[in-house]
């Protein structure tokens, strides 16, 4: 309702209003529609994708042990011997008065309801996805920046190159690295490795694993824990999270510049003896905006929706985690909760990298 | 022996009881005719070998899951059997680290009626966290919560044979069984049957108050749980540590890396694979105890081609244990024989011959069965067991010596107990063991038995296992029992391939007596039985 | 492009149009080196898959008695936990790996750039209606959304192909459309369909050869991040049937012994990495020389 008039008024309005008001507002109002209805859409397929699972709650809690008798009486109590649909609606119905409803570990008189399960997670997942958005994207724009600047330089090539190589490990695996090179620091002196390499190499080894903080390999957190402690703790996922999205960023900075860089209007300004920093930082980069804003927007995403594999590896107590184990466990109403969350998370961030883009871009900003 | 020699000696008790400190200890030692050196080491070795008060310890447990709770009618898997059976309760009798079975929260307990009818004697003063005093009808309850018609226990099956459970006065539990069982009190160790606080005729579960060592002091599922010692735990000097935190570590890798790095002082489930290079670090040592938990090829025997025995027979002849033992379990492994019975529990006999890999007697017993060429699915999946898919490999190759084609399928590991195991003609599945030969064949071999994984009938075997279970004379049940094993050996669908080891490490922190076999983590009471040394 | 094409030409005389070979023989001579590493060790990670049978020392799932044999004369890399060798599995996870990498890839791809592109040129309810699935596809986890799918599918080596390509089709799709989108308003795009040019052939022969650079580029990506995510699935338990080898699950399943400092585990890692860098140096090369921008040096 409110949309559509919004539009219409905008549609109606004289052409200076319209300028100023009209793409973001109209983006802005539109995309909150459509993202309500992907929500929708996320929750019946996830709800049919797990009916379709083989087992059911009950059957995965019981497990082995599992008698046709206790698996029943299980379902009986959290209301599993109800047909599907039934379920689906008696569950929307309640989430469109903002309530997430239990979890199937839930029992008479022990109620767990799936807001206060999910809240801490995602207090943490937001956490580490913040910690290391805030040292990942300003590197990868600056490595970007400076790639396109001095292009096909060695520079170049070796950023390129180490990204590349970055990437193309699976995430566990960096992790594990990053994992040995913490043990290093106290076995390495010991090992056959070290006794085969000239002393004075094994002595700077040891001593620039020395100078390596000691970070903590298991990142389990809880509730209790300072703020700074915190940090610390998440220090190991946050590096290897940097380094697995740092290569796309940086790669779509410097793609996006170069681009760029081959527009006539910055061969004038080269023309006019402008020093290439001025150019990439001045002309350039405002017109590239939009990409780099995309991929950036598609990586932070990443990290709050895709870090599952590093947070089994430190042991992160975080949503990924928790949406894997409530699959496993066919926790139908977790699993619902943490598929919204992420689906909301994926919208908005996509929203504002687009609003983004066509505050940025006069072209949008300013339709014909 | 003079005076200071003596003073020595009663020091040294007192140090195992960590009464006296190092630097005292030594004082006496010197004054005593020793070397500092020497009284230190005497104070070190006295003091690990001796339980000491104080102290904390953070176990990392293998599993761990977000639906965790501290429902006895769960307990899945280690993290909440140790945390909240083995720390936190009390069943009433518990087995030792012999394989005896002996009182817990029970003083005393004797048979009649042909074991018919058991009669357990509570401690006097035995109370709950919340101060209030265990009585039979608490005992009554906690069990009655594992049985009848619309209990979610998955410990149901086991009490089946229970017809009635009543308080005789408020010390003694009478149970009441449908036919003899010798082995009862070993049930009614299992972790499930903890007591807890009757409240309104219901067990109380959700509120935490249980009798154990240790009080639930914080508990986030599938992350941690956390435990402080209780003051007023009825066994004298028990528990010795303070406090202990059990932190879930599901991945292997960080398990073991959380070890070497010194984040906790304990481990389940080390990884063989770097079980090696883990030993070398020098502030860290190995567990290693033979259990009663056996992984097993269970081939259903009413569908072809398992219906015919010399098929199973070529089966059983055309593995090799040895190789499974030692790739997929490293060594940690001990060869079984297509018998469930693990040598450390009472009555076991090694049925002959021993099977192993022999192309020749496989062809043989395939020829037997009027087949040249036999090809077969094996499900698997490591749901089953860690290392499944790769025996499943193995064993593909070993068997194509024989002529036989095994066609290895890799089922989804998500609800492989309820899609694959009972359900598909040859899959793989895991025993964590049971204390007792009755009770592993009751629920494993047994016909009627819901978990016969086989579907195994033979009626001589079910004849014995009825007899068995009510025969009180020991050599009698020690025959019946071995014919049963030389039944499973020689006709049985479960092709028992090994017996696992529990591989756990710590650090040198942590210091135990003798680890129990009947379940991981000292038969789950680590924490109860574990102390700190100081080193 | 630095022009080489003759400036003057006869007025009237026909423009003489290079072949397309003399035009790739001329890009390959101005190829940089890194653009030539590229493109040899993926022409040796090609042929090593085509012939491994012919190269590989022994047979695919043959196992000896030692596990974890150390390097040497009988088995280059060591063996496996099994007792099979490393090299032998290295060998034939190549032809796996790629083959999967590459079905899953070119499915996406066709689905992904036929729908983005038909959602660029007819615009209206159609485009909606995809771009609203794509939306709602790309905003579920896809890593757990494939776990879920094999889970419910089973995972056979054509679902996995299948359901990966699926989820990728999605990125496919969005930047086949964007990119679609600034080609179709363009004026000679509007002159072919005045000159009454059928769909299919504006597709092909106008709009497809401008947007390619940006697609080549992804296909480069997409293709390595196969091999990431089978090896991340691996690491959730669901994996390819054994005993096939692929590079992805070989990384898992060898994956806690670099806790250790054991080198194992980065040969098939390595492989990965060494495949995505020279394929994506191939890319660079190709999208510097199509990018029409000129180096000053």
């Amino acid at each position: 309702m409110l949309a559509k008039r919004a539009a219409r008024t905008a549609d109606g309005a004289p052409l200076g209003i319209r300028m100023r008001v009209n793409p973001v507002a109209k983006t802005v109002l539109q995309r909150l529609g459509f993202g309500l209805i992907t929500l929708f859409v996320v929750s019946i397929i996830i709800f049919s994708a797990i009916a379709m699972l083989p087992g059911d709650f009950a059957k995965a809690t019981l497990g082995q042990s599992a008698t046709p008798e206790t698996v029943a009486a299980l379902q009986h109590e959290i209301g599993l011997d109800r047909p599907p649909i039934q379920r689906y609606f008696s569950w929307i119905g309640k989430m469109a008065q903002g309530d997430f409803g239990s979890s199937f570990a839930s029992r008479t008189g022990y109620r767990r309801t799936v807001a206060e399960i999910i809240a801490p997670r995602l207090y943490n997942t937001m956490f580490l996805a913040v910690m290391t958005a805030l040292v990942a994207v300003p590197l990868a724009l600056g490595l970007g920046i400076l790639a396109a600047l001095y292009r096909n330089s060695w520079f170049d090539r070796l950023v390129n190159t180490v990204t590349l190589t970055t990437i193309s490990f699976p995430e566990f695996f960096v992790a594990y690295m990053l994992a040995f090179l913490i043990i290093s620091r106290d076995t390495f002196a010991g090992t056959q490795f070290a006794e085969s390499l000239p002393v004075w190499l094994a002595v700077s080894i040891n001593w620039t694993l020395n100078v390596v903080p000691k970070f903590p390999t298991l990142a389990n957190i809880n509730d209790q824990t300072p703020f700074w402690e915190h940090v610390w703790r998440a220090a190991m996922p946050s590096i290897t999270l940097t380094l697995v999205i740092v290569a796309h960023m940086m790669r779509m900075t410097r793609a996006a510049i170069i681009n760029m860089l081959s527009s006539p209007y910055i061969d004038m300004a080269r023309l006019k003896g402008m020093r290439p920093m001025v150019i990439v930082l001045r002309h350039a980069l405002p017109n590239a905006w939009a990409p780099i804003v995309t991929v950036v927007a598609f990586n932070l995403a990443y990290l709050i929706v895709g870090v599952v594999v590093v947070e089994v590896v430190f042991v992160y107590p975080g949503v990924g985690q928790l949406m894997v184990d409530a699959v496993k466990s066919r926790d139908v109403p977790v699993v619902q909760a943490c598929a919204l969350v992420f689906a909301a998370t994926y919208i908005l961030l996509n929203l504002i990298a687009d609003i983004i883009s066509i505050a940025t871009n006069p072209r949008l900003l300013h339709p014909r | 022996m003079s005076e200071s020699e003596y003073k020595l000696r009663i020091a040294q008790s007192l140090v195992g009881r960590g009464k006296v400190s190092r630097r005292d200890f030594i004082h006496l030692g010197v004054a005593a005719g020793l070397t500092v050196a020497a009284a230190d080491q005497i104070f070190v070795t006295t003091a690990r070998a001796q339980p000491q008060q104080g102290g904390f310890a953070k176990l990392g447990m293998a599993h761990g899951a977000t639906t965790d709770s501290i429902d006895p009618a769960g307990y899945p898997d280690t993290f909440t059997q140790t945390a909240f059976s083995g720390a936190m309760s009390n069943s009433l009798t518990e087995v030792d680290a012999k394989g005896g079975i002996q009182p817990d929260l029970a003083e005393s307990f004797e048979s009649s009626n042909g074991a018919k009818t058991w009669v357990f004697k509570l401690r006097k003063g035995a109370t709950f966290h919340n101060g209030k005093t265990v009585t039979a009808d608490d005992v009554v309850t906690s069990m009655r919560y594992h049985m009848g018609a619309d209990t979610k226990s998955a410990a149901k099956s086991l009490l089946e044979p229970v017809s009635d459970i009543k308080a005789d006065g408020p010390e003694t539990v009478v149970f009441t069984l449908h036919s003899g069982n010798a082995d009862f009190p070993y049930i009614v160790s299992d972790y499930h049957f903890v007591i807890m606080p009757s409240v309104e005729g219901k067990a109380d579960w959700a509120s935490g108050a249980r009798t154990g060592a240790f009080v639930l002091e914080n508990f986030q599922p599938g992350v941690s749980a956390k435990l402080k010692r209780n003051p007023n735990y009825f066994k004298n000097g028990k528990p010795y540590l303070d406090e202990v935190e059990f932190i879930a570590i599901t991945d292997l890798a960080a398990r073991m890396a959380a070890l070497s790095t010194g984040e906790v002082d304990y481990i389940g489930r080390a990884d063989l694979k770097t079980l090696g290079m883990l030993k070398r670090n020098p502030k860290i040592e190995i567990i290693e105890i033979t259990g009663y938990g056996h992984y097993t090829l269970p081939m259903n025997v009413t569908m072809a081609p398992f219906d015919n025995p010399d098929v199973r027979m070529a089966m059983k002849w055309a593995i090799n244990r040895q190789e499974i033992a030692d790739k997929i379990f490293l060594g940690h492994a001990t060869v079984a024989n297509d018998d469930p019975i693990a040598p450390a529990i009472k009555f076991y006999k090694n049925p002959q011959p021993q099977h192993s890999f022999d192309p020749e007697k496989a062809r043989h017993y395939l020829k037997k069965a009027g087949m040249e060429k036999l090809k077969v699915d094996l499900s698997v999946a490591d749901a089953a067991f860690a290392g499944a898919v790769d025996a499943a490999a193995l064993i593909r190759e070993t068997a194509a010596q024989c002529g036989i084609d095994v066609n290895v399928v890799r089922e989804a590991e998500d609800a492989y107990w309820d899609n694959v195991w009972l359900k598909k003609p040859w899959c793989a599945s895991y025993w964590s063991g049971r204390a007792t030969a009755d009770w592993m064949f009751t629920q494993a071999f047994a016909a009627e038995s819901s978990w016969n994984e086989s579907f195994w009938k033979n009626p001589r075997f079910n004849e014995l296992l009825v007899k068995a279970r009510a025969e009180t004379d020991e050599a009698k049940r020690a025959d019946m029992y071995g014919e049963m094993q030389q039944l499973t050996h020689d006709d049985g669908g479960s092709i028992v391939l090994v017996f696992n080891n529990f591989v756990s490490a710590k650090s040198k922190k942590l210091a135990h007596g003798d680890v129990a076999p009947n379940w991981e983590n000292d038969g789950l009471k680590m924490a109860e039985r574990w102390w700190t040394a100081e080193a | 492009m630095t022009s080489a094409e003759p400036v003057i030409q006869t007025t009237g005389a026909p423009r003489v149009r290079r072949t397309r070979r003399s035009r790739m023989r001329i890009a390959l001579k101005k190829a940089p080196l890194s653009a030539w590493f590229g493109m040899g060790v993926t022409l040796c990670y090609v042929l090593v898959a085509l012939l491994a049978p012919l190269i590989a020392p022994y047979r695919e799932t043959q196992v000896f008695s030692e596990a974890f044999a150390p390097w040497g004369h009988e088995f280059m890399f060591g063996t496996d936990q099994l007792g099979r060798d490393m090299l032998t599995r290295l060998i034939y996870g190549a032809r796996n790996t790629i083959g999967i990498a590459f079905a899953t890839t070119i499915i996406s791809f066709a689905a992904g750039v036929t729908l983005g592109l038909l959602a660029a040129m007819y615009r209206g309810w159609p485009d909606q209606l995809l771009s609203r699935a794509v939306d709602v596809l790309m905003s579920i986890p896809s890593l757990i959304f494939a776990l879920m799918l094999l889970s419910i599918f089973g995972s056979s080596i054509t679902s996995l192909v299948l359901i990966i390509a699926l989820l990728d089709s999605t990125r496919v799709f969005r930047l086949a459309r964007a990119v679609g989108l600034n080609v179709v308003v363009m004026e000679f795009v509007e002159v072919a369909q005045l000159r009454g040019e059928g769909p299919a052939w504006i597709l092909r022969k106008e709009i497809l050869p401008n947007i390619l650079p940006p697609l080549i580029a992804e296909f480069g990506l997409r293709f390595c991040f196969v091999f990431l995510t089978i090896a991340a699935l691996s690491f959730l338990g669901v994996g390819i049937q054994p005993p096939s080898a692929d590079w992805g699950s070989m990384v898992r399943e060898n994956a806690t012994l670099i806790t250790y400092g054991d080198v194992t585990p980065l040969l098939p890692a390595g492989a990965i990495a060494l495949l995505t860098v020279a394929v994506n140096f191939v890319v660079d090369w190709f999208l510097h020389s199509t990018s029409g921008l000129r180096d000053e040096k």
